[in-house]
């Protein structure tokens, strides 16, 4: 009776802990977003329609994530998180005159905290449920293809003036935007076609104009950043 | 003939109203050079914007009188609203026109006449 009682009280000990176990090892995304996230990204919507509003944002709006990024890419960024925008969230904040050109001033960049694997993947899945422009993806058409990435950057750089903000490797380019030598394994092809087509269908106060670029360079746009990631894959 | 006079008050009341009800307020001049030309052109105007370096025409200097007097008020208006190539400039000056409304390029341009502290001629 004496053992019979103190078996049973063992079982509920350990149910108990089993539970407690269980609840701490499946990491709630959505939780997660709701209390260490959301306090510096959007994920609700809209995008700002002030540039009050626009100078106040504090992470990149994350409520079309589903749209917009590679669910792999993102949960390995989110373990160990890089710098993407080199100038932070908006640069006007964050410069300082250098010698020649006014420079950014790197104290004021923060470093992005990082999960830990299994929250990086239960807040990935959760952001990649987020899907309110499935109407703008859907207006695009990646057609297969290749180019060479010489070619690739007459197009991004001569024809189309995006170098003027976009680093196309670490050092090099524009820097008021985020760098594009990570963009191919960053986000959706049809999310880089549709945001170069008309960024302010997506933010409509950002600082990216929209330059009305022709539906053939948009194609060879995509085609080259993507080969420009796998060759920044190469290097590293 | 009253309602018809009526009616065609509130249409007019309407169409006078209409454009302040637009989907963006207009921002103000400096606001919008802030955010949008100060990331090439600088946060003074200078033409040491951040992004410069690497550019290989570099950004106009806007306190530059001599080469802002140059250009004509309509001028400046074409080159923000269209871009570099519409005037036979470089492609890294871009169009504005799908980021601002007319008046707020109007405002831009007089903003540009108080950096260069010149006029069209002189
Ligand atoms: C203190 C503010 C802050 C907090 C808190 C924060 N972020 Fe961020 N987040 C940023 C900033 C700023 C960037 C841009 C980093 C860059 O460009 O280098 C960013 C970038 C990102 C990106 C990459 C998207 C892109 O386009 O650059 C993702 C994904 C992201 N954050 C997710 C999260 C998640 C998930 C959490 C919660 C666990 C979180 N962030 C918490 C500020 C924050
Ligand atoms: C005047 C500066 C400027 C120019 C010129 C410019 N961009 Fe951008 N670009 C930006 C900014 C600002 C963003 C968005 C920043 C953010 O989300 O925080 C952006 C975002 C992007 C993104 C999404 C990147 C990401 O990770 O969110 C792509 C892709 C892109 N631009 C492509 C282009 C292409 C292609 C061109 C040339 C046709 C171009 N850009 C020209 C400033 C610029």
């Amino acid at each position: 009776m004496n053992k019979n009682k103190l078996r049973c009280l063992t079982t509920a000990v350990t149910a108990v802990l089993a539970s407690v176990c269980f609840n701490a090892a499946a990491a709630d995304g959505n939780e997660i977003l709701k209390s260490s996230c959301a306090s510096c990204h959007n994920i609700t919507g809209p995008a700002p329609t002030t540039l009050k509003d626009l100078w106040s944002r504090k992470g990149p709006d994350l409520f079309y994530a589903g749209n917009k990024y590679r669910p792999e890419w993102m949960e390995a960024w989110l373990h160990k998180p890089t710098r993407i925008r080199p100038t932070g969230m908006f640069y006007a904040d964050n410069l300082k005159s250098g010698e020649k050109y006014e420079v950014v001033d790197a104290a004021k960049l923060a470093e992005h905290p990082a999960l830990d694997k299994e929250k990086a993947a239960a807040v990935t899945s959760e952001l990649m449920k987020l899907k309110p422009h499935d109407d703008l993806i859907a207006k695009e058409t990646i057609e297969p293809g290749t180019i060479g990435l010489t070619m690739g950057e007459m197009v991004f750089d001569k024809f189309t003036g995006c170098l003027a903000c976009h680093e196309i490797e670490p050092g090099y380019g524009g820097v008021s935007g985020p760098e594009v030598y990570t963009a191919g394994a960053r986000l959706q092809p049809a999310y880089i076609a549709s945001f170069t087509r008309n960024p302010q269908a997506w933010d409509p106060k950002t600082w990216m104009p929209n330059k009305h670029v022709s539906d053939v360079n948009i194609q060879k746009i995509v085609r080259y950043l993507d080969a420009l990631s796998k060759e920044a894959n190469n290097a590293n | 003939m009253l309602t018809n006079r009526a009616t065609l008050g509130l249409v007019l009341a309407g169409a006078l109203l209409a454009p302040l009800s637009a989907t963006h307020a207009a921002e103000s001049a400096a606001d919008n050079y802030k955010t949008y030309c100060s990331q090439c052109h600088g946060l003074h105007g200078d033409g040491k914007g951040v992004n410069a370096r690497d550019m290989s025409v570099q950004p106009r200097d806007h306190t530059d009188a001599k080469a802002m007097s140059a250009r004509s008020d309509e001028a400046l208006f074409k080159v923000i609203k269209e871009g570099g190539l519409a005037i036979e400039k470089s492609v890294l000056m871009p169009p504005w026109a799908d980021t601002f409304s007319d008046e707020e390029i109007h405002g831009l341009v007089k903003y540009l006449r108080e950096l260069c502290a010149c006029q069209h001629g002189q």
